[in-house]
């Protein structure tokens, strides 16, 4: 299950709103092990598509490391779909590498209702998750 | 004196879980061949017959090699070397 502050989960919402009609990406991090999404940190969509996300090599860089010195992991790494569902297409899950993370998807498809839904993507294969906001 | 590689999570099962291993070379491919022979099958998680794969950003210091000079980069004593996972995905 993830449990996700309010705060954050609306933050995450109002990027993917902000970035439509291309995808949207980024990092919550939080302290290694503790599996608490605390700091959102935004990132830039590199390939600045409606179909494609990908972290700028150098800001990931640089947000890494500021995890590795806070002793932080990111243990949510979400994107928003324009188009399609908010479930992770092949692409996805083709390229998931932490097989610890919460990915989280949002679908900005429809203009007012947002999807937001999480996964563990490990060795190819998707598991969905509940979803809880917490205040 | 040696160059220091940082491994991701998801590769650690190739280095006995070591998140930092060292090798040498002079330049970034020799120094990935000097570490498979340690970390066998490390390298072919990096790279393939094109250079370096698209799924993971391995870095110089604090720089992209793709923006040196790829698997050509030169590489010395005291170097730091970080490999990361690519985030990328999305809708189709």
């Amino acid at each position: 299950m993830l449990r996700v502050p309010k705060q954050i989960y609306d933050q995450i919402v109002a990027h993917a709103r902000r970035d439509h009609p291309d995808e949207a990406c980024g990092v919550v991090a939080g302290p290694a092990g503790s599996d608490r999404p605390e700091r959102f940190i935004p990132m830039t969509n590199a390939a600045r598509s409606p179909t494609f996300y990908e972290f700028d090599s150098t800001e990931q860089f640089q947000v890494w490391k500021e995890m590795d010195d806070n002793d932080e992991e990111p243990v949510v790494l979400y994107h928003s779909h324009t188009a399609t569902e908010a479930y992770p297409s092949r692409t996805d899950v083709s390229y998931a590498s932490e097989p610890g993370a919460h990915y989280v998807l949002v679908s900005t498809r429809d203009e007012h209702e947002t999807e937001f839904r999480s996964y563990h993507i490990q060795n190819g294969n998707i598991t969905e998750e509940p979803v809880t906001v917490v205040e | 004196m040696a160059i220091e590689v940082r491994i991701p999570t998801i590769l650690r099962t190739y280095t006995d879980g070591a998140k930092q291993v060292e090798g040498d070379g002079s330049t970034l491919g020799e120094l990935l061949i000097d570490l498979d022979r340690k970390h066998g099958g490390l390298r072919e998680r990096l790279v393939d017959d094109g250079g370096l794969r698209r799924f993971v950003n391995v870095y110089l210091n604090d720089e992209d090699v793709r923006f040196l000079a790829g698997l050509d980069t030169p590489v010395k004593d005291g170097d730091t070397v970080t490999v990361l996972p690519a985030v990328a995905g999305g809708g189709i």
